[in-house]
């Protein structure tokens, strides 16, 4: 992130204003990746005039940058009216799609469309993993002759890789793909619950041992000692700081009008279908409540070693249970990062673990320097 | 620009752009690159909408709300004019500039 795209992220959130935003156009896919979080039925989307209202609405409440996604955004028929719309009212728009369905045409207009960026979703270099997690045959080929067309209109491309036990073995091989593409590179170790709160697609995550290689690993991670050093303990100012920005600068809206701090975040605080989008932004008692959360707040966190560089996710939290408690996801990562298990963790290994008489709990010395981190998702440009 | 040449500016139409508090965020369409408008430099972006001479932006817009010298406000908005131009978010010619031409979006 840009220095000055950080200052003005701090500038709307003094001034409460929802500087980014990302609106689901659709759930429905042309894929059926084996990880995906979503129900692909379509139970009533947003029409093209709804979705134009809408877009309107968050131009004058502020939202600078706009991310369409879905599902696939282009199965709507109507996705480059939107798209003109919404250029029209000047939001600096990041596409997120399986590109699957871009060919030359396509591309050409989303260059003259200014759109800023399209991420699209790789898993694999080799075509059988890929086609294997997506379900359709000769997706990756579509998808690669896809940034093909929108490269040669120079756009930009970001290659997105979540990595899963199926394809943990192939990061490298799409980072070299990318940069044969001239395309940008991101991977993300994090498989997410289903919205409807099924968590069985977590036995998809990588294992520890996985996720502690990918963390030594120095093309991703630049200096791994310094990456993996135990955190220093939490001071009065990570204490006091602001989880993420979900609620607080930016949110998310499904394709039916539902109004939540992220994407990842399933708390319900509106509808722009009943309610103006600025009033649900302003005045959500949900929305009140997330803002209202600080790490010194959280039960367990606020005295973990880790407090003042996890990257814990308060809608993970909040799908498993309690969005003031921990996100052992993020706890998993912190302890293949450091090898020091967080609050959480000890207190679920002393649950399973059947009591004994004498217990002798080792604490790690905490050292080492303060390091900021964002393992969620590493960015290599 | 030779003296006495009319200059007329547009927006760009790959720009995004947003207020937010009294400054004008630009992100160029070109490389993504990030700029803040100042409050006089915002007034002069929203009046470029490619019809209106610079010299009479600069006259009705800028010399109404501040205390300048329309010498000294007219070079200035060159400058800025030439310079935004570089980037590619703004469009400068002798000729009144038809569309494409994007919208001045502000916050209400």
């Amino acid at each position: 992130m840009s220095a000055l795209l950080q200052e003005m992220g701090e500038r709307a959130l003094r001034l409460g204003v929802p500087f980014s935003a990302q609106l689901d156009l659709t759930y429905r896919c042309n894929e059926q990746c084996v990880h995906c979080y979503l129900d692909h039925d379509d139970h009533g989307e947003m029409t093209t005039v709804e979705i134009k209202h809408l877009l309107t609405e968050m131009a004058e409440a502020g939202v600078f940058i706009l991310t369409f996604s879905g599902g696939e955004i282009f199965l709507r028929k109507d996705f480059f009216e939107i798209l003109e719309h919404a250029r029209s009212l000047t939001f600096c728009i990041k596409l997120k799609t399986n590109a699957v369905l871009i060919r030359e045409a396509q591309a050409a207009r989303l260059r003259d469309l200014g759109v800023e960026s399209i991420q699209i979703s790789i898993y694999s270099y080799r075509h059988e993993v890929h086609d294997a997690i997506t379900k359709v045959k000769g997706s990756l080929r579509r998808s690669i002759n896809a940034i093909r067309f929108l490269k040669s209109q120079g756009l930009k491309v970001i290659m997105a890789n979540v990595l899963m036990t199926e394809n943990m073995q192939d990061y490298h091989g799409v980072r070299a793909l990318a940069d044969e593409l001239g395309a940008e590179y991101t991977l993300d170790p994090t498989i997410t619950p289903m919205m409807d709160g099924d968590r069985s697609v977590l036995n998809l995550n990588a294992g520890e041992s996985a996720l502690r290689e990918l963390f030594r690993d120095e093309m991703f991670v630049g200096d791994a000692d310094e990456f993996c050093a135990p955190p220093p303990p939490p001071d009065a100012g990570s204490l006091a700081s602001l989880p993420c920005s979900a609620g607080h600068t930016a949110c998310y809206i499904s394709p039916y009008g539902e109004f939540y701090p992220c994407v990842q975040f399933p708390l319900s605080c509106g509808n722009v279908r009943q309610q103006r989008f600025i009033d649900i932004w302003r005045d959500s008692e949900q929305l009140k409540e997330v803002r209202s959360i600080r790490l010194k707040d959280l039960s367990g966190c606020s005295q973990c070693a880790h407090g003042s560089t996890c990257t814990r996710c308060p809608g993970l939290a909040f799908m498993e249970g309690n969005m003031r408690g921990p996100s052992t996801a993020d706890c998993e990562k912190s302890f293949a990062r450091t090898g020091i298990p967080s609050v959480n963790l000890l207190a679920k290994k002393n649950k399973a673990t059947p009591p004994c008489l004498v217990q002798i709990q080792l604490v790690p010395a905490i050292t080492g320097t303060r390091l900021s981190r964002g393992v969620l998702s590493m960015s290599v440009a | 620009m030779e003296m006495n040449k009319k200059m007329y500016v547009a927006r760009s139409p790959r720009i995004a752009a947003r207020m937010l508090g009294e400054e004008m965020l630009v992100m160029s369409g070109h490389d993504s690159t990030l700029f803040t408008l100042n409050p006089t430099a915002t007034i002069l972006w929203q009046a470029a909408d490619g019809a209106t001479p610079l010299d009479e932006i600069v006259e009705r817009r800028i010399c109404t709300e501040f205390e300048v010298k329309p010498v000294d406000a007219m070079r200035d908005a060159e400058e800025l004019a030439e310079n935004l131009a570089r980037h590619g978010i703004l469009l400068i010619s002798e000729q009144p500039i038809g569309k494409p031409d994007a919208p001045a979006q502000g916050r209400r």
